[in-house]
């Protein structure tokens, strides 16, 4: 539990929650505002592996969590962060973690999460012609459908 | 110098989906590569969120048709992770036998097509032909060449029956001088070294930067494995070491997977003497699914195979995510390919791997301004091809030592 007990050590008073499922899986909330200090401690000063992020609808919040892997511990921490469904935006990670690049181009066309300060939020993975403003992989998409 | 746009693809069979790359070359230098991919996306993630668990196991299958079983592997970690399920010991084994005989395959699927690339049609043969009976194995085990359907939540769909053992050992015994004999064949070639030495290189901090992982994270000394890092399945119960390289060039990415067929067949070894005259359960029943989320990873032959679901206790997850190693592998041409020649270019696409599962390649170039083709797909690879002639010439060495006539005349 090393890797725990150095982040709440560092952050302490900013942690919003923390879900301990196993002893190799932690997820951690925390406030959108904080997410480039948390990412930049774990990225740089743990020496962890950017794997992924993982957005999802909740319906009443959109939820972000970027997954890092401590390989040395075989620990996998999430940081979840929520945010407003009807104007989800975030500061991007691709500044501090190049690997973040596409995963969050992809976050913005098909959840439309946008992320500031990225450097080309641009069509990745649908077609020109796909309708602007229509998410598919929101909860409500076929509602949405125009 | 006029400056030209290569594009590569959108169908190209150097990409397990297709995809399209842009090249923009002044001369044969590669200045800049530009990715856009989603021509085949088929939507998983979300046909996903309307099955239901067990359905979703033949679903992830369908990702890739190279490593089919990594999918159901790191969805079934991922499932048994959020409902806190121990898979029977037996099942780990089995399930290491069939993830181990895919790396092979793959690898020296890889093997054949790189030497393909570089006018070594002796290796493309000779790799293809020894990965077949791997291939026979799986027929043998699993009912088919490809897409085993052997994985399950809760353990394994098929066991390994007493009889396969001992044919199943002669093979691997069978394959090893002969997979030692194409190592050594290409370890020790002066072309080979003289043509991808150097080539494609990513440094320590570059694979970090851009996540990349698997062969390529380990060719560039990077010691990650998930097999050994979070050991799943059987990986923790047996013997075997993870293959690192330090130049990080396309040579010492190919280094990293010949090396590795040799541990996953000491790995299949190690598991058939732990399956061998025992008897035991090969899964477990998993009826509900309780509500919370799961994390499961595995190492497929290219790379960490990542996989979350999320569930809210009904029949189907909630959010399924999958991220694929070719994902955080290919955005590395970023800095692979700059700087290269387009004669390498070919080798340096290749030497991450993203699956090759078509039969053609769709590579034109155009003229900016006259939109005139320039070169195609064939044309690539004769360049390529007539590199290696080039520096078999300079350095000495009689191009029939590998050529086979045949070939010659049919390219």
């Amino acid at each position: 539990m090393d890797t725990l007990e150095t982040i709440k050590k560092r952050f302490s008073d900013r942690i919003k929650n923390i879900k301990i499922h196993s002893d190799i899986r932690i997820y951690i909330e925390i406030d959108k505002k904080d997410l480039l200090d948390f990412a930049k401690f774990i990225f740089n000063d743990m020496d962890a592996r950017f794997i992924t992020a993982t957005g999802v609808d909740n319906l009443d919040s959109m939820e972000v969590l970027y997954h890092f892997s401590i390989d040395r511990e075989d620990v996998i921490v999430s940081l979840r962060v929520l945010l407003d469904r009807e104007d989800p935006v975030i500061e991007s990670l691709t500044p501090v973690v190049k690997g973040a690049l596409n995963i969050e181009k992809e976050m913005y066309e098909l959840l439309g999460i946008k992320f500031l300060n990225h450097p080309e939020l641009k069509r990745f993975l649908l077609t020109e012609e796909y309708p602007e403003g229509v998410f598919p992989l929101r909860k409500d998409s076929q509602k949405g459908k125009k | 110098m006029k400056k030209v746009i290569v594009p590569i693809g959108p169908y190209h069979p150097l990409f397990e989906e297709p995809e399209y790359f842009a090249l923009y070359c002044d001369g044969e230098r590669v200045v800049d590569v530009e990715w856009i991919a989603g021509y085949n996306h088929r939507g998983i993630e979300k046909i996903s969120e309307s099955k239901h668990w067990d359905q979703i196991t033949f679903l992830v299958e369908r990702i890739c048709g190279i490593c089919s079983t990594s999918h159901p592997i790191a969805y079934c970690n991922a499932v048994e992770d959020l409902a806190k399920v121990e898979i029977p010991e037996r099942a780990k084994y089995i399930r290491c036998i069939i993830g181990e005989l895919e790396r092979i395959h793959s690898h020296l699927l890889w093997v054949g097509l790189a030497g393909h690339f570089l006018g070594y049609n002796t290796v493309f043969m000779w790799a293809w032909k020894y990965r077949e009976p791997i291939l026979d194995i799986m027929e043998m085990i699993t009912g088919n060449r490809n897409h085993y359907a052997m994985m399950k939540i809760g353990g394994v769909r098929r066991d390994i029956d007493d009889a396969y053992i001992p044919i199943i050992r002669k093979i691997l015994e069978d394959l090893k001088p002969k997979l030692n004999m194409l190592t050594n064949a290409v370890l020790d070639d002066p072309v080979l070294a003289a043509r991808l030495k150097g080539v494609g290189v990513l440094t320590n901090k570059d694979i970090k930067e851009f996540g990349a992982l698997g062969p390529v994270a380990r060719a560039s000394g990077l010691d990650i494995d998930v097999r050994r890092d979070s050991p799943h399945s059987a990986y923790g119960l047996v013997e075997w070491k993870v293959i690192t390289q330090n130049e990080g060039d396309v040579f010492a990415r190919a280094v990293v997977r010949l090396l590795e067929c040799f541990e996953s067949m000491k790995i299949i070894e190690q598991c058939l003497d732990n399956l061998k005259g025992k008897k035991g359960e090969i899964s477990i029943d998993v009826r509900n699914i309780p509500p919370g989320e799961g994390i499961g990873h595995y190492e497929a032959p290219r790379g960490e195979c990542f996989h979350y679901v999320r569930s809210d206790g009904t029949g189907s997850p909630l959010r399924h995510k999958i991220r694929a190693p070719s994902f955080n592998n290919i955005p590395t041409f970023k800095a692979s390919c700059i700087g290269e020649t387009i004669s390498d270019v070919t080798i340096i696409l290749a030497g991450v791997d993203p699956c090759y599962c078509c039969t053609e390649r769709a590579i034109v170039a155009y003229d900016v301004n006259t939109q005139k083709k320039i070169l195609d797909g064939s044309d690539f690879i004769r360049l390529s091809q007539e590199k290696t002639r080039k520096i078999e010439k300079e350095i000495g060495v009689a191009p029939s030592r590998w050529e086979e006539k045949n070939w010659e005349r049919d390219n």
